[in-house]
């Protein structure tokens, strides 16, 4: 059933354009609306640039040193010298959320790099060569596949140490079975397509087919996941370093500071509450513009 | 069959004088972004008892549209915006969900389009044929099971009860179709709208569907809404045609009279560009002016085996320069595998392949390519077989860069691009049209762009796989009509894959008839359609449909 | 059939063995254990003999590759070694620690699928316009928070505030409530994501449509057709939750200071207690994978396009796959969880 009206064919087939042209004031309307009839991209956009900025350049947001231990300070409530309040040495909770958007962030870019990086070269590996090369690398997909994701990452950070970079790496290297299984079944896809086929017919080279066409075409479902894998990397790696596993005092990770606030939750929640939200914010907003940039490569 | 004159409408129906089925002035239109786009606009028609109304148009003429409209499935975005449909004299386009749906199905049927998806993958055929029974009638669960059975007999299935415990990927195409009409017919509906009921099918299962329907109808007095694309089918099978053009009813006709004498502009174009009243071969006789040509294309005992089941079976051919061979068939006969092995896309398993002179036959993919400058292949579908990626002009180009050095693109720039404009405007493309995406033009422009690929070299020999039947009649016709011109112009050779005969017909000069991987008949086009050697060619004739239209 | 059951039985086990090997070969990269720690620790006083005594109780004074055929010859007669802090048996250890972990995951399941029930089909169907845009939006909300912070908002409100639940598990049935909830609601995300995408895709499918042209409303079109339909990737997404439960149910322990799997997998790894953690991963994996096995001895009973699919994989054994070819879930992929294309593009 066609939802979309095409345009009717009048007899003398080239005088056809096409898609019909817009009108130029239509346009710019459009143009002008788009904020609004997408204000939940704006605003994830928004969420996003500025836990970058925090990370980049967290002088800006807070002024206080995220370790100052402040003796008379403790455990104060949130107020305007204090937004997220203090923790238990007195530190300002906000400042220390700022900072943090370094270690959280940094630690995902890490493991999704590592996790692409890795899964491309088995993936593509597999999907070019085939035959035993691609026998072997789905075996060893299969098997990473099996052991629950979250328990491999934590036997990864037994081997590696703790640490930010450590969680960042067991993440990222969990995540590269899955990349490696996508990317393999990308480049099959490509490789099966009838544009390679007719690019073959034509003449292409074998090395131009690879390079002109598979890898590119490959390249885009990759980036869908890529997105998505970012949020799921802030949030294992919170995880990890929530169960101590992670980033270590007196870093202010996320997971960390959720961690740290935890004892002190029947009297001051906030202290959980404010760097557990962020947590959430952050994953939602990359989340949702994730399914924007998904809806759009759809179109 | 229906080649009989004998008045359709049935003679014991003793239904309430008065059209069963009448559109009036129906305006439909689908919401697309903040705007309303119309989809059919002030159509108009009255459906006798027994009376089998043929809806013919291109894609995107709306013909679909109204199919909906009368069952009130209209598309969520889809909207009436004007006129009543109504039943047996009561409208019934303002209904509620809850009494249109009880029309639905007992008052008002559908055969759908695609029968490969119209029925539920999980569950079991006969169950599927019991949901009308069990919507519309008292039955209990016994007496259902009974009618199914019943109503499987009808529809020419023998063994019923196996039948009815199977699930649909077990049935073929044709057999799923007639599964959707036993449960289109199984309260005895006054009206069927068909919509495309065929496509998709091999012309054999295809006359037969048509075949089963008439019978149906016929028997039951039922009235029939064809939707159909094929003017040839709507000659064949209907009393009324209307012809839809832009969302408009164009001409509403008698049949008869239509193929007549058509009243509209369009309509007579429409008429004909129908591939049976095309001939682009002058000389029908098949002589050739100046001798036989030397061989383009030598195929001797080719085979193609996959594990399994044998694609090609022994088949031998010879194609002269300058002329083209068509090989004919239905789905799963072979010819799509035999345009692979002439193009390198696949090898032969026994056999000998020659293409201008080399032997190919066992070549594999690499040792192929030198041969690519001469032969070229265009597939059926134009847009899959460009890179997403790609505009027109590399689209085009891509060949041209295949045969130069590595790293030379850059400086010879401009002499492909005049070479990618040269070829398409020998494919009736303008200039501008380089820089265009293929998603923006339309399936006729797309294979001008294909054929333009396949020509940047200046090959030999161009396979043509099926390279007409994903589009619309009149352009077909336009593209056949350019496939002509630029074989005379520049002396190629074309092996035609094609399953439409009368296609066939128009362009070739000597054809071969495929089934089930081996050549039943070959020969020139007038013998072979005139007095068929194998039985066959003889049935593929039979259900060819469209003789209306070709023995006027 | 049965030999189709026989097949993924036997993959299953291979796969279990491969992935105990990379467990050992990780784990033998690792440049302590707790043994070494101990040994090395001047606090113990432990003379060298001592050390080589440990070492030699617990085999690590032989070559890798020999600890590594003892521990497999270990395994293959139900002994998982020793705990190197606790020098108890490992199984005792899994043993003791299981049926609490055991309830608690069951649980979180069975919330997480009936609230991915609830959302899949009122996201589709709800009366109420609102309704369904607020149902449609929690998958993604859910799968955007952390279960620790799941758990200890949970915490917070329903023991600290309300008092509803108690704060430390006291082994009732109401204890358990509050981390089974916090897995539920983690594993619901991605199944009623997946639930409501397939609705939807089931719901545009043409046999839909001709459906509705033959009378049928709603009601009838979703019993009769689109919940089998759509239930089929839920099914395979299942087996994955269980992947996910075992990892949130580590998380989850820690948040609610329960006793389980998941303390006895931290203290093993604070300790670098390898055997336990070994021992987890096994366990786990095991779990996980039979699941799996489960869910595709299950699909093709409810899909019978697998059942052909698997039928004829039995006569075409030697095709190659070239990855266009839909092969069933059943036939050579299944056993790996993978995530269906809905969830990666949502």
């Amino acid at each position: 059933m066609t939802t979309t009206i095409e345009n009717p064919t009048p007899p003398v087939e080239v005088r056809q354009t096409g898609q019909p042209g817009k009108a130029p004031r239509g346009r710019t309307l459009t143009i002008l609306l788009w904020p609004i009839r997408h204000w939940s991209v704006v605003v994830a956009g928004a969420v996003l640039v500025v836990a970058v900025l925090w990370a980049l350049v967290p002088g800006w947001f807070a002024h206080s040193d995220p370790t100052a231990i402040g003796a008379t300070d403790k455990l104060l409530p949130p107020s305007s010298a204090h937004w997220f309040g203090t923790d238990r040495l007195g530190r300002d909770q906000y400042t220390r959320v700022v900072h943090g958007a370094r270690a959280s962030l940094s630690g995902s870019v890490v493991a999704v790099a590592l996790g692409v990086a890795v899964g491309s070269v088995f993936g593509a590996l597999a999907g070019w060569f085939g035959r035993w090369i691609d026998a072997i690398v789905m075996r060893l997909i299969d098997v990473v596949l099996s052991i629950p994701g979250f328990l491999l990452a934590i036997t990864i950070v037994v081997v590696l140490g703790y640490g930010i970079l450590q969680a960042a790496a067991a993440v990222g290297l969990t995540s590269s079975a899955a990349f490696a299984r996508l990317i393999r079944s990308e480049v099959l896809r490509a490789k099966a397509s009838q544009y390679v086929e007719a690019a073959v017919a034509s003449g292409a080279r074998s090395s131009t087919v690879l390079l002109r066409h598979v890898v590119p075409n490959s390249l885009g479902p990759t980036l869908s996941l890529v997105t998505i894998q970012f949020g799921i990397a802030i949030i294992w790696i919170a995880s990890l370093s929530f169960l101590g596993l992670g980033a270590q005092p007196p870093s202010p990770e996320w997971g960390r500071l959720v961690a740290d606030g935890r004892n002190f939750m029947a009297s001051e929640p906030y202290l959980v509450v404010y760097p557990a939200l962020t947590v959430a914010a952050v994953v939602l907003a990359g989340n949702r513009l994730a399914r924007h940039f998904a809806e759009r490569q759809k179109r | 069959m229906s080649s009989d004159v004998t008045p359709r409408v049935a003679r014991d129906i003793t239904a309430p004088s008065g059209p069963v089925l009448a559109v009036e002035d129906l305006s439909v239109g689908y919401q697309a972004g903040r705007g309303t786009k119309t989809a059919v606009e002030h159509i108009s028609f009255e459906l006798e008892p027994g009376q089998v109304l043929a809806l013919v148009g291109e894609s995107g003429s709306g013909k679909s549209t109204i199919g909906h409209a009368i069952l009130g499935l209209l598309p969520t975005n889809g909207r009436l915006l004007g006129g009543s449909v109504r039943y047996r004299g009561r409208t019934i386009s303002d209904l509620s969900g809850g009494r249109l749906r009880g029309l639905r199905g007992r008052a008002i049927s559908l055969i759908p389009q695609d029968p490969t998806v119209s029925l539920d993958p999980v569950r079991r055929v006969g169950p599927q044929v019991e949901d009308v029974l069990r919507l519309h009638t008292s039955l209990d669960t016994e007496a259902r099971r009974q009618r199914v059975h019943e109503l499987f007999e009808l529809v020419g299935f023998d063994d019923v009860e196996r039948r009815y415990r199977q699930f649909p990927h077990e049935l073929s195409g044709g057999m799923r179709q007639r599964v959707l009409i036993a449960a289109a017919v199984a309260v005895e509906p006054d009206v069927i709208v068909a919509d495309e009921p065929t496509s998709g099918l091999d012309a054999t299962v295809q006359a037969q569907v048509l075949d089963l329907i008439d019978d149906l109808r016929r028997r039951g007095g039922t009235s029939v809404v064809l939707i159909t694309h094929d003017l040839g089918v709507a000659a064949d099978r209907s009393d009324l045609v209307g012809v839809l053009r832009d969302g408009r009813l164009a001409e509403l006709a008698p049949t008869a009279a239509f193929v007549q004498n058509p009243q509209d502009e369009y309509s007579r174009h429409l008429l004909d560009n129908v591939p049976a009243r095309l001939s682009f071969v002058t000389d029908r006789s098949g002589g050739t002016p100046s001798g036989d040509p030397e061989p383009a294309v030598e195929v001797r005992n080719l085979s193609k085996r996959y594990e399994g089941h044998t694609a090609v079976d022994d088949i031998s051919f010879t194609v002269g320069r300058g002329r083209t061979f068509s090989i004919v068939g239905e789905s799963g006969s072979g010819k799509s595998t035999t345009a692979r092995v002439l193009t390198g896309l696949t090898q032969a398993t026994a056999g000998r392949v020659s293409l201008l002179g080399t032997e190919v036959g066992t070549l594999n993919t690499k040792a192929f390519r030198p041969l690519r400058r001469d032969v070229q292949i265009v597939f059926q579908n134009p847009y899959a077989s460009f890179d997403p990626r790609f505009d027109v002009l590399s689209v085009v180009e891509e060949p041209l860069r295949s045969f130069q050095p590595a790293g030379s693109a850059r400086r010879r720039r401009q002499e492909n691009r005049d070479r990618v404009v040269a070829a398409l405007e020998a494919a009736s493309l303008p200039a501008s049209f380089l820089h265009r995406h293929p998603r923006e033009l339309s399936g006729g422009q797309r294979q001008r762009v294909a054929i333009a690929r396949a020509l940047v070299l200046e090959p030999k020999v161009v396979v043509l796989d099926e390279p007409i039947s994903a589009l619309d009649v009149s352009v077909q016709a336009q593209i056949l009509e350019l496939l002509v011109k630029l074989q005379s112009e520049l002396g190629l050779t074309y092996v035609f894959i094609s399953h439409d005969l009368a296609v066939v017909r128009a362009i070739s000069v000597r054809v071969a008839v495929m089934r089930r991987g081996r050549i039943v008949e070959q020969g020139e086009i007038a013998q072979v359609f005139e007095s068929p050697a194998s039985p066959y060619t003889a049935q593929l004739l039979g259900a060819m449909a469209g003789r209306q239209l070709a023995g006027r | 059939m049965a030999r189709y059951v026989l097949k993924r039985l036997m993959h299953t086990v291979l796969v279990l063995w491969a992935a105990y090997t990379l467990a050992f070969i990780l784990l033998t990269a690792l440049p302590g254990n707790a043994i070494s720690n101990l040994i090395n620790n001047p606090q113990n006083q432990l003379t060298p003999e001592d050390g080589k005594l440990l070492k030699a109780f617990y085999g690590l004074d032989h070559p890798v590759v020999v600890q590594y055929v003892r521990a497999l010859d270990a395994l293959l007669h139900g002994n998982l070694g020793y705990s190197l802090s606790s020098g108890v048996k490992v199984s005792d250890l899994l043993g003791d620690a299981l049926p609490g972990t055991l309830r608690l995951t069951a649980l979180g399941f069975v919330l997480g699928a009936v609230i991915a029930a609830g959302v899949g089909v009122g996201g589709s169907y709800a009366r109420w316009n609102w309704l369904r845009t607020l149902l449609r939006s929690f998958p993604a909300l859910a799968a955007s928070v952390p279960s620790f912070v799941i758990g200890i908002l949970i915490l917070y409100y329903f023991s600290f505030q309300l008092h509803l639940i108690p704060a430390v598990d006291d082994g009732t049935f109401l204890a358990l409530v509050g981390p089974a909830v916090t897995l539920g609601v983690m594993i619901s995300a991605p199944l009623s994501q997946v639930f409501s995408a397939s609705i939807a895709a089931t719901r545009r499918q043409p046999f839909v449509h001709v459906l509705h042209a033959r009378g049928a409303g709603e009601r009838y079109i979703f019993g009769r057709g689109v919940l089998r339909n759509s239930s089929l990737p839920v099914l395979t997404m299942l087996g994955l939750a269980v992947g996910e439960l075992i990892a949130g149910s580590v998380v989850t322990e820690a948040v609610f200071a329960r006793n389980g799997i998941g303390q006895i997998t931290l203290n093993a790894v604070n300790t670098q207690d390898l055997p336990v953690v070994q021992g987890v991963v096994l366990v786990a994996t095991a779990g996980y994978v039979l699941v799996n096995l489960v869910v595709d001895v299950v699909h093709p009973l409810i899909d019978p396009r697998i059942r052909a699919d698997i039928l004829a994989a039995r006569s075409k054994r030697t095709k190659r796959s070239t990855g266009s070819t839909p092969t069933g879930p059943g036939v050579d992929e299944a056993m790996s969880p993978r995530l269906p294309e809905e969830v990666a593009a949502r």
